[in-house]
């Protein structure tokens, strides 16, 4: 993975949008734009992103899709320098 | 995450690629790796820790906490397919058991080198029987298997 260029725009991750064969009709108009976006499920495909890193002494950029063939641990944790 | 990197050893074996996601800048996170976790495990953290400070990610997985704007401790299984097999979601003030999580991955590694043929009884670890579903199987169970050799 390369080397990113750092400005000072706040990047973040980003879901790469491909929406699920089997995702859940809309439920009208009240349907919440967060609620559609969660697409995570045991058994279906992991939603793809790409997203900014700290590597190892560097900066890169993560796309889960390139790790396909391998198996991947994917951990959210509510933030550094917390306790726990 | 450092009970992770000092494991991290025990994931490679298993060709398990580790990413972790926060809500901090990956200056935070370098900030973090530095002077804190490099001090708890040696030679530092050894996975990505990926940045996702809109909780874009976060939201896509439903580990998104609206009201704290934090990402709850969640665990994915993700197999070479792309396909999520396990997770698993605490709050915030409860931490995880790596342990478990190894188990899991070699569960799901034996089902899948079997192709499907086997399964993984309750409390299975490795060495240990599995099942083989099948007629043969069919209210037999408690031949092969009973609550005991959890």
């Amino acid at each position: 993975m390369e080397e990113q260029p750092q400005g000072c725009a706040r990047v973040s991750g980003s879901v790469i949008d491909a929406p699920p064969q089997d995702a859940p009709p809309q439920s009208g108009p009240t349907t919440t734009h967060e609620a559609s976006k969660m697409t995570a499920r045991v058994g279906q495909k992991a939603p793809d992103f790409s997203a900014p890193a700290y590597y190892q002494g560097g900066f890169t950029n993560v796309k889960l899709s390139d790790y396909l063939g391998k198996w991947v641990m994917l951990c959210f944790y509510p933030g550094d320098f917390t306790f726990v | 995450m450092s009970a992770v990197a000092a494991h991290y050893g025990a994931l490679q074996k298993l060709g398990v690629e580790v990413l972790s996601v926060s809500v901090d800048s990956h200056f935070v996170h370098k900030m973090w790796n530095d002077n804190e976790l490099s001090k708890m495990v040696e030679g530092g953290v050894p996975y990505h820790m990926i940045s996702d400070q809109a909780g874009n990610v976060g939201r896509a997985y439903g580990v998104w906490d609206e009201t704290q704007g934090i990402e709850m401790r969640g665990r994915f299984i993700i197999d070479p397919d792309g396909v999520i097999q396990a997770m698993e979601v605490l709050t915030a003030p409860v931490g995880r058991k790596l342990a478990e999580t190894i188990r899991q991955f070699q569960a799901y590694q034996l089902v899948r080198a079997s192709g499907g043929k086997e399964a993984t009884p309750a409390g299975w670890e490795p060495g240990k029987e599995t099942l083989k579903p099948g007629p043969d199987l069919v209210g037999n169970v408690w031949k092969v298997w009973n609550p005991s050799m959890e």
